[in-house]
């Protein structure tokens, strides 16, 4: 057997054993395929993203202002933009860093909570057997989704006018008053400023409002994961006797958990950064108290024209937000036995 | 044969009595708890203990109440028992999965208003010929109703001299040009991460997370000033590649996903076959890919056709402007003269391509979604 395989081994194996780069040069060279496969993903986003990234960075040091974008070079001023944003000190109305930085966690953890159980509620809902209009159901419940966000976020803060809004309609034709100032009511519902925390009522009314955009898609993740659900699972469950709630804790909701993590895990970067439906639904309104970070930073360049401030200003959001997603992954580690 | 007819004799007569030994139980239990509060209170208002024996009066009526709760509480019992023990028979399971139907039809009915309301809301609206100056109650559909309001938008939209079919052009000549552009850099570079070890392959899926958490606008400056340097900026190929570099982190992710679900086998039966690794990729990859491909382009579509930030800033020409950019100026402090009627015949002409979209692939829409498959 040896004497067979030995001379084989000779001829796959390169006469001189490559060092450390030798290795890695072979190996480029052997993949030579799926870079040209890439090449031009890598160039776009070169181009596009991470260079303008890059640029940025550079920006984040300087007081570039609108003036500079097409005549002359900006001074570098080292830290002070971001020093400026720590201590809240931007001539911006109703700034206050920390302040934003609950809230948008806040906002982000409500969301993507209330997303995550209506859409497995209403998945599991559709998934029981002999249900009619099921595929109706289903068609229906993805307008939320299929609507474009921009859309939406109008619609809805037409829905909260304090006048002629649907919402406000609607309550009248229940028999209520009416007049609640959803978007417009300054006194806050929720008043915790030692922790940062003050919600106003048109927190409730975005709130509401992404809700209704949300779910519909961790539905569809849900509805995905559901089907891959072997059917024999339960019906060993069944021969073992177990009920209804037994089989949805033990069975069902385990094996949704690795369909759903990678579903959560997109859900928390999109609705930290959503900027559509609060920069159209609320505007950021009353007073700032529903900014969150993405909008704070477009206002600081539209209309203020702060380019130098709004780079520092969406680098601390990239690391918060960076944090965030690494911190969320780390504690999904913990669902990796689900994986295998 | 034998079996059936003796668990419905069973199943029949445990429902009549049933509801006889439950209606006796509950009655029991209602009269001892207010025999027991009644003594009780009693007792405690004129102070007295129930050991003392001028009390005797307050005494008995204890006692029968605790011994009515003893009955009840056993015939409560002995109910659940039997009821365990029906749940096993088949008609009972029947007529329990039948009222578990209708629960679920209900909740997903309440379901379906908030999700139809605001959209039932906004249609009635574009109908609506009066420019609410009075107050009004809802209506499906208002009176007088009227298609003015899409006549007026369809004509003339904003207040430059642009037709909505030269904005809606311009809307899917981007929205187009991003999802093609998404899917074919998207796919490629999916499959080099998907079958390739390479070095730098992990280096390269952390970048394109990483794009997904960089906030919108945040590159405006830079761009602004890259495009203008190219003589793209104001139009619209300059947006359309803006927009596919911010769709594509996703359109390589899922299609990674979704390529990495599919079996190597068929790949290297076909390259056994003779064909290179690009012909295997293009025989074999992409008509399997074809779900996740039309899920990505629907994905590049949705970004290009609500993306607003980018063009608002980047276009200058009327002429090139986007649906977005007019219907952001068709409401809020832009627009207090803009009747809602127009703004809500706008919308639900914008809402209509995506949404037939979104009902032509719906059977994609599941299985085209990568992030729901087990891998991730």
């Amino acid at each position: 057997m040896a004497s067979i395989t030995t001379p084989r081994e000779e001829i796959s194996t390169p006469p001189r054993k490559p060092g450390l780069f030798g290795h890695f040069s072979q190996s480029v060279k052997k993949n030579s395929l799926a870079y040209a496969y890439i090449l031009p993903a890598l160039l776009l986003m070169a181009f596009i993203t991470f260079y303008p990234l890059l640029y940025q960075v550079w920006m984040a040091f300087t007081n570039f202002e609108l003036k500079h974008l097409l005549l002359q070079n900006p001074d570098f001023v080292g830290l002070d933009n971001f020093i400026q944003i720590f201590q809240s000190g931007l001539p911006v109305p109703n700034f206050s860093f920390g302040r934003i930085l609950v809230f948008n966690i806040l906002w982000t953890v409500v969301n993507v909570t209330l997303h995550v159980t209506i859409g497995i509620v209403v998945a599991l809902a559709l998934n029981a057997e002999e249900l009619p209009g099921k595929r109706l159901y289903r068609s229906l419940f993805v307008i939320p989704w299929a609507l474009p966000s921009l859309i939406s976020g109008l619609m809805w803060a037409n829905m909260w006018h304090e006048q002629f809004g649907g919402i406000n309609l609607l309550i009248k034709e229940l028999g209520g008053q009416g007049t609640l100032r959803w978007l417009l009511e300054p006194t806050p519902i929720v008043n915790l400023p030692q922790i940062g925390l003050v919600l106003p009522l048109s927190f409730f009314a975005v709130l509401i409002t992404n809700v209704w955009l949300g779910w519909p898609f961790m539905m569809v993740i849900a509805t995905g994961a559901l089907q891959g659900i072997p059917k024999d699972l339960y019906e060993a469950a069944d021969v073992d006797g177990a009920s209804g709630w037994y089989r949805t804790w033990k069975i069902t909701l385990p094996l949704l958990r690795p369909a759903m993590v990678p579903a959560i895990i997109i859900g928390i970067m999109m609705t930290f950064n959503n900027f559509n439906v609060i920069y159209f639904v609320t505007g950021g309104g009353p007073f700032g108290l529903t900014e969150i970070l993405v909008t704070q930073g477009f206002k600081l360049v539209n209309p203020q024209g702060w380019y130098g401030v709004a780079s520092a200003f969406n680098i601390i959001v990239f690391f918060i937000l960076a944090t965030i997603t690494l911190m969320t992954n780390h504690v999904s580690r913990a669902t990796e036995p689900y994986y295998t | 044969m034998k079996a059936a007819p003796v668990t419905r004799t069973t199943a029949k007569s445990v429902a009549f009595r049933d509801i006889l030994a439950l209606v006796w139980a509950i009655l029991a239990i209602v009269a001892g708890l207010a025999l027991v509060t009644f003594g009780v209170y009693q007792l405690v208002q004129t102070g007295q203990t129930p050991i003392d024996p001028e009390a005797g009066s307050n005494l008995p009526q204890i006692v029968a109440g605790v011994l009515l709760l003893a009955a009840g509480a056993v015939i409560i019992f002995r109910y659940i028992r039997l009821l365990l023990a029906v749940s096993r028979s088949r008609e009972f399971k029947h007529a329990r999965s039948t009222m578990r139907i209708d629960l679920i039809q209900i909740f997903l009915l309440l379901m379906l208003a908030t999700v139809l309301f605001p959209v039932l809301w906004i249609v009635s609206m574009s109908l609506d010929p009066r420019n609410f100056s009075r107050p009004i109650g809802l209506t499906l559909i208002p009176p007088g109703a009227s298609f003015d309001a899409y006549i007026k938008v369809l004509t003339r939209p904003s207040p430059n001299p642009v037709t909505f079919w030269q904005l809606l052009r311009n809307s899917l000549l981007v929205s187009g040009g991003t999802a093609l552009l998404g899917v074919i850099i998207g796919t490629s570079a999916a499959y080099a991460f998907s079958r390739f070890n390479f070095p730098g392959r992990r280096l390269g899926m952390l970048g394109f997370v990483i794009v997904l958490m960089i906030p919108a606008g945040a590159t405006l400056a830079p761009l602004f000033v890259l495009l203008n340097t190219v003589q793209l900026r104001t139009t619209l190929w300059g947006l359309a590649i803006a927009y596919t570099s911010s769709a594509l982190p996703f359109a390589i992710w899922n299609m990674k996903g979704f390529i990495d679900s599919l079996p190597i086998d068929l790949e290297e039966a076909a390259q056994i076959d003779g064909a290179g690794r690009t012909g295997a990729f293009i025989r074999v990859i992409l008509p399997l890919a074809a779900p996740g491909m039309v899920v990505t382009a629907l994905w590049g579509f949705l970004t290009g056709w609500s993306e607003f930030i980018l063009a608002w800033t980047f276009l200058s020409e009327p002429t090139r402007f986007t649906l977005p950019m007019v219907l952001r100026g068709m409401t809020g402090q832009y627009a207090s003269g803009t009747p809602w009627a127009e703004f809500a015949a706008m919308s639900v002409l914008m809402s209509i391509p995506p949404i037939l979209i979104f009902f032509l692939l719906q059977r994609y829409l599941v299985s085209g979604l990568a992030v729901g498959g087990v891998k991730g």
